[in-house]
């Protein structure tokens, strides 16, 4: 499998091939910890924030909403302890770089989780792992008590004031828990059921204390920002989208990998045909889920000789979604069908029984797809699929029904043949 | 540790519990005080503590069940709601090992099939079932984070990647 960077210089993953590249040793010796630093002996927290802000870092768990303006939100008079948490939840179906950043370099993200909880005042702080990830929280276990015994952690950082502790917290198989306030009801011990927004998780999330939700990828970005500055990772990138991004590429492709790629690649096709070395077994490409399995689907002729760029504001123009960046590629021989109906059984299986139409529509959903398999598809199930669709999709009580809705949409829409081949006239 | 967490009080009074609770080893018990040191409310240690009980005993039988609620000042349907929400807490009985397939998108179109009805076939078990002798237990799962890797599938907590069905021979016949 190919780890590295195409089109640009491998920022988070600059370490990732190194000789011991987790442990502290190496972590210093090339560059780590510089960047905790400087924020120490120069910057103030706001400092901070404005440095993530100017850098144009959008989320990297999906959603993409900018960090410097997520971290802003935090209230700086709140008497209550504040909390940065660590989303290492990575569940979305086609997406494994958290686990790369992980297992390579978890100092990368200490450094990052210890910046963010100085520009937020946090001295408390969690990385919330999947529990399928032990051994990643065995590792980040070593690494954490690394930092620990040279003074990176703890009372007095690097002979500063400034005290904080990182703890990992492990999950237990729920995709849901990747959610941010569902992540928080799972890190308080409960059942991972997401909550009412607002209040935002920025005023009242871990303990109904102000928190900060991140990604892995997200908070691993922070140290190189405060070493080349904002606008300088800004400019690796695009305008809106700063920076550079990882992609997990799987399916049927000849390089399967973690690409790490500048905001704004040009473009798709050359990304899949070249850098991905094609499609494997000389097939035909068929279809792309480009941003993990709740994103829309691509035919190969919205790529094939239509420039579509990777970045945010690229991808909608060609209409899919950056999501998380797993990167599903189908050749000829898949029948979207069958792909539609294995993500909707995983969004079934998923969906946390908190709210009707998710939980009802999804098992529906599932219901129809094994109806139609089974030979009995109808006329109108089609349009039977869009209604239900329609009423899951912004009605239900978090994302995760309109991650259900929008895959079936998208196919649908897109490769009609494939649905309407099993239905009987 | 030193943290000056907010101390927060626990939801419910403890109750007795009725019946048979389980007896862990000092190491263990420490094991456990380490996890409940990192949280300002106890409650937050609930799944690490089930994966320790889960370890301990195999799966969250009704003694662990009720050590867990003694610990935590909860209330066993406290426990019950939580074991009950995770996929990878068991409340049966289940095989030493558990191979874990991934079935998810990338998985399947890798060959998912392949692996699992040769595993099947192997074991004599279809996915959901454990071996007469308690050895292994068979499971269909959702998507692991290996797509790049696939197929693969996890016994317990190992990650087997890029599966063939020659590897699957080799790593299950090696299994004491």
């Amino acid at each position: 499998m190919f780890i590295g960077a195409i089109g640009c210089e491998p920022l988070q993953l600059r370490r990732v091939h190194l000789e011991h590249s987790r442990s502290l040793d190496v972590y210093r010796r090339n560059g780590g910890y510089e960047a905790i630093k400087k924020v120490l002996d120069s910057m103030s927290p706001d400092d901070v924030i404005n440095e993530v802000k100017k850098s144009s870092l959008r989320g990297r768990g999906g959603a993409g909403f900018p960090t410097g303006m997520k971290w802003s939100f935090v209230p700086k008079d709140s008497p209550k302890p504040k909390y940065v948490v660590c989303n290492a939840d990575e569940s979305e179906p086609g997406t494994f770089k958290d686990r790369y950043l992980m297992e390579r370099d978890p100092h990368m993200l200490i450094e990052g989780m210890l910046i963010a909880a100085y520009a937020l005042g946090a001295r408390t702080n969690y990385i919330y792992t999947r529990g399928e990830y032990k051994y990643l929280i065995e590792i980040m276990d070593v690494a954490l008590d690394e930092a620990r015994a040279a003074g990176l952690l703890g009372e007095k950082i690097l002979g500063s004031n400034f005290a904080c502790d990182i703890y990992t917290h492990s999950g237990a198989g729920a995709y849901i828990c990747g959610e941010e306030t569902a992540l928080l009801s799972s890190l308080e011990g409960f059942r991972g059921h997401p909550r009412m927004k607002p209040p935002f998780p920025a005023i009242s999330g871990l303990y109904a204390c102000p928190t900060v939700v991140n990604n892995v990828e997200t908070l691993t970005a922070v140290p190189d920002i405060i070493k080349m500055g904002g606008e300088a990772y800004q400019k690796l990138g695009t305008e809106k989208s700063g920076g550079t991004k990882l992609w997990s590429v799987s399916g049927h492709v000849n390089q399967p990998g973690v690409y790490e790629l500048p905001m704004g690649y040009d473009d798709m096709e050359k990304f899949i045909f070249e850098d991905c070395s094609g499609i494997s077994n000389g097939k035909q490409l068929k279809a792309v889920i480009p941003g993990g399995s709740s994103v829309y689907i691509m035919r190969a002729d919205q790529i094939i000789g239509k420039d579509v760029r990777m970045d945010y504001e690229g991808l909608v123009a060609g209409g899919s979604m950056v999501g998380s960046g797993g990167f599903i590629v189908m050749d000829e021989t898949v029948d979207v069908f069958e792909s539609t109906k294995n993500l909707t059984e995983f969004y079934k299986h998923e969906s946390c029984g908190w709210c009707t139409p998710c939980r009802e529509g999804t098992d529906w959903l599932v219901k129809i797809f094994k109806r139609i398999e089974a030979g009995d598809g109808r006329e109108g199930d089609v349009q039977l699929f869009l209604d239900l669709c329609d009423n899951i999709e912004g009605k239900s009580f978090c994302p995760l029904g309109d991650a259900a809705a929008w895959p079936i949409q998208s196919a649908i829409k897109r490769f009609p043949e494939d649905f309407q081949k099993r239905m009987k006239n | 540790m030193s943290t000056d967490f907010t101390q927060i009080q626990p939801l419910y009074q403890p109750v007795n519990m009725p019946g048979e609770v389980a007896v862990f080893s000092p190491e263990v018990e420490a094991e456990i005080d380490r996890h409940l040191a990192k949280y300002p409310s106890q409650r937050s240690a609930i799944l690490p503590l089930m994966f320790i009980v889960q370890r301990e005993r195999g799966y969250l039988d009704p003694p662990g069940v009720s050590y867990l609620a003694n610990r935590l000042s909860l209330r066993i349907t406290d426990i019950w709601e939580v074991a009950t929400f995770y996929s990878m807490l068991q409340t049966k009985p289940i095989g030493k090992y558990h191979i874990q397939v991934c079935k998810t998108l990338s998985c399947k179109i890798m060959g998912e099939g392949r692996i699992t009805e040769h595993v099947s076939k192997k074991l004599g078990i279809k996915p959901g079932e454990t071996t007469p002798d308690g050895k292994f237990s068979l499971s269909l799962v959702e998507c692991l984070g290996s797509c790049g890797t696939a197929p693969m599938f996890q016994i317990n907590f190992d990650y087997h990647e890029n599966l063939t069905t020659e590897k699957v021979d080799q790593i299950l016949d090696s299994l004491p």
